[in-house]
């Protein structure tokens, strides 16, 4: 946390919560397991499910890896593999309600 | 796509720099450029994180905005749109808190008439007349037995006399103290004791008990003659003043060892907080001087009316201010007003309830009956249990659900409820009639209030972080 300097109790204590985050995700492992990691976009959280779970492992990954693809489509702005949905692919999740479930009906797009 | 919104929190300034106060998590962090750039330029609006970021390349460079954008995201200053916000739930404690302070009403009776008293004046809510006037031995020994049963694992109990006047029952306050005492020794625990009184009947005999005792003490007193004698006045009209001055002085005197307050009481007739705090703290010489205004409806005479309450505020912060230029000088300042919030900001408190009535404190009405707290004291519809029969558990699951802050609608879009969590239930009661119910003529007030605690904060984080290492313990 480079931006924000917490002043007291409380603010160290949210500091701290969220450093022990990222350190778990860098390989240290965690002493407390410090509560369900909830993926809040790439590059704005680090999301498990690249490289390792919030616990180090594989186990908790995403599931299944499609599940990357559909985090980078609906909560990322980075649009590094999600295919161009304002201007030629607005229907490419159209038959998936749920990534998890429908993650093969996601329409192959072809450029 | 998903869109940045402004999470909940409260902007404010210390000594030149910028900081937030985080709702509901009572976070206090002091923000870089990036940081205040990021948050205004969001201001109330949805952005892409694109958008904002692009917005602001020309100033920072971009790593150092999403850097800052993942911060403030990590502490809640900013949400995502599409993530719901955890709605909050009434969840009264899961595990049993135990009982830490027991305010023992130890007689209804007293010997001044001030009209605006809570207990039984004008607004009274206790069946005072069907009640005894004064709590017997036996009552009082079965109180402490309660208080050490419903005391659990906590090393440390508070005992508290109230009334009416306490002093009216100085003989039960021996005895009670002293069973105490000799439980607390069987028990290995310790007990603490304070008493509220009016100091009309102070005397030698009782100030050697009180020295002797350690007992702590708060004298319910107005400030100066004029300010004093106006309400706190005898039943023939008499003021109390002169009575109470060499009572309080002959205390102060003996009684070195614990700090001794005054609490006063601010009515419409009664506003000027500084000459207040001047006379009793300078001229005095009372520690410290606590201040809060008068617990009424709103059309009785003596009520305190929006102007009334502007002008308590600007009084309260140029004491503030006071406060805060002695706490940077290293000295002790007595309003202690200030020194309670800093605390409970320091730690970062963030109340579901407003007070620990019916949780860590409950009051005993002169009969035995138990109620949330001394306010409530002898009130039947507001009883929780008794000191025999123990506390009734339904009673109090019932009281802690209907209370708590998620359960007050009003709250739910004000950054101030961290610390207010609506505030007394006994002034709402008295207000509106339900205890349950925000007290929502002062919330303006209370933000405004809590403001400047957060200036008089961040200015000592910053300057002084020293003096607030006391709040640690």
């Amino acid at each position: 946390m480079r931006h924000l300097t917490p002043i007291n109790k409380k603010a160290r204590h949210i500091a701290e919560t969220t450093d022990q985050d990222v350190v778990a995700l860098q390989g240290g492992p965690l002493t407390t397991p410090s509560g369900p990691h909830i993926p809040l976009g790439c590059t704005f959280v680090f999301s498990p499910g690249w490289e390792t779970d919030a616990s180090g492992g594989t186990a908790g990954l995403c599931q299944p890896v499609e599940r990357d693809l559909f985090d980078c489509h609906i909560t990322c702005f980075w649009p590094a593999h999600v295919p161009d949905l304002y201007n030629y692919a607005p229907d490419w999740t159209g038959k998936c309600a749920s990534a998890q479930k429908d993650w093969r009906k996601i329409d192959l797009i072809f450029p | 796509m998903t869109l940045l919104r402004r999470g909940e929190y409260h902007a404010f300034d210390a000594d030149g720099a910028p900081y937030v106060y985080l709702v509901p998590s009572a976070g206090v962090f002091r923000l870089d450029d990036t940081s205040v750039a990021v948050l205004d330029a969001l201001g109330e609006q949805d952005l892409e994180p694109n958008e904002l970021v692009r917005g602001l390349s020309d100033r920072f460079p971009v790593s150092d905005l999403r850097a800052t954008v993942e911060d403030l995201l990590n502490v809640r200053a900013l949400r995502l749109v599409d993530r719901p916000v955890e709605a909050p739930v009434a969840s009264p404690p899961r595990k049993r808190i135990p009982l830490t302070t027991l305010v023992m009403n130890v007689t209804s009776k007293c010997n001044l008439a001030c009209t605006y008293c809570y207990e039984y004046g004008e607004d009274k809510i206790v069946e005072a007349s069907r009640k005894p006037r004064f709590m017997n031995e036996e009552t009082a020994r079965q109180s402490v037995d309660f208080m050490f049963a419903e005391s659990g694992d906590s090393p440390m109990v508070h005992l508290t006399f109230f009334g009416g006047e306490t002093l009216l029952n100085f003989k039960v306050l021996k005895s009670a103290l002293a069973y105490a005492k000799e439980r607390a020794v069987t028990l290995g625990k310790t007990v603490d004791t304070s008493l509220t009184t009016n100091a009309t009947l102070l005397r030698e005999e009782i100030i050697d008990w009180i020295v002797e005792n350690d007992v702590g003490v708060t004298v319910s007193m107005d400030g100066g003659r004029e300010q004093q004698d106006r309400f706190r006045v005898f039943s023939n009209g008499m003021g109390s003043y002169d009575v109470v001055l060499p009572n309080i002085r002959m205390l102060l005197e003996r009684h070195r060892r614990r700090p001794v307050g005054a609490r006063v009481t601010l009515t419409k007739q009664n506003l000027d907080v500084e000459s207040i705090y001047r006379h009793l703290r300078d001229e005095i010489g009372f520690w410290e001087v606590g201040f809060a205004p008068v617990t009424t409806s709103w059309q009785r005479d003596y009520a305190i009316q929006e102007d009334g309450f502007e002008a308590m505020l600007g009084q309260f912060q140029r004491l503030a201010d006071e406060f805060l230029q002695y706490a940077l000088a290293g000295k002790h300042h007595g309003f202690s007003n200030v020194r309670d919030t800093l605390e409970e900001i320091h730690k970062g408190m963030s109340k579901a309830y407003p007070c620990g009535a019916g949780l860590g404190l409950m009051g005993v009405a002169t009969d035995g009956d138990v109620a949330l707290c001394h306010r409530f004291a002898g009130s039947d519809s507001h009883k929780i249990g008794s000191v025999t029969g123990g506390v009734d558990r339904g009673k109090q699951e019932d009281f802690l659900m209907k209370h708590h802050i998620a359960n007050k609608t009003d709250c739910s879009t004000c950054w101030a409820r961290p610390l207010c969590a609506g505030g007394c239930y006994h002034e709402a009661h008295t207000r509106y009639g339900a205890s349950e119910r925000p007290n929502l003529h002062y919330c303006e007030w209370i933000r405004r209030w809590t403001d400047t605690c957060l200036q008089v904060y961040g200015t000592l984080a910053e300057r002084r972080p020293e003096y607030l290492a006391q709040f640690d313990a």
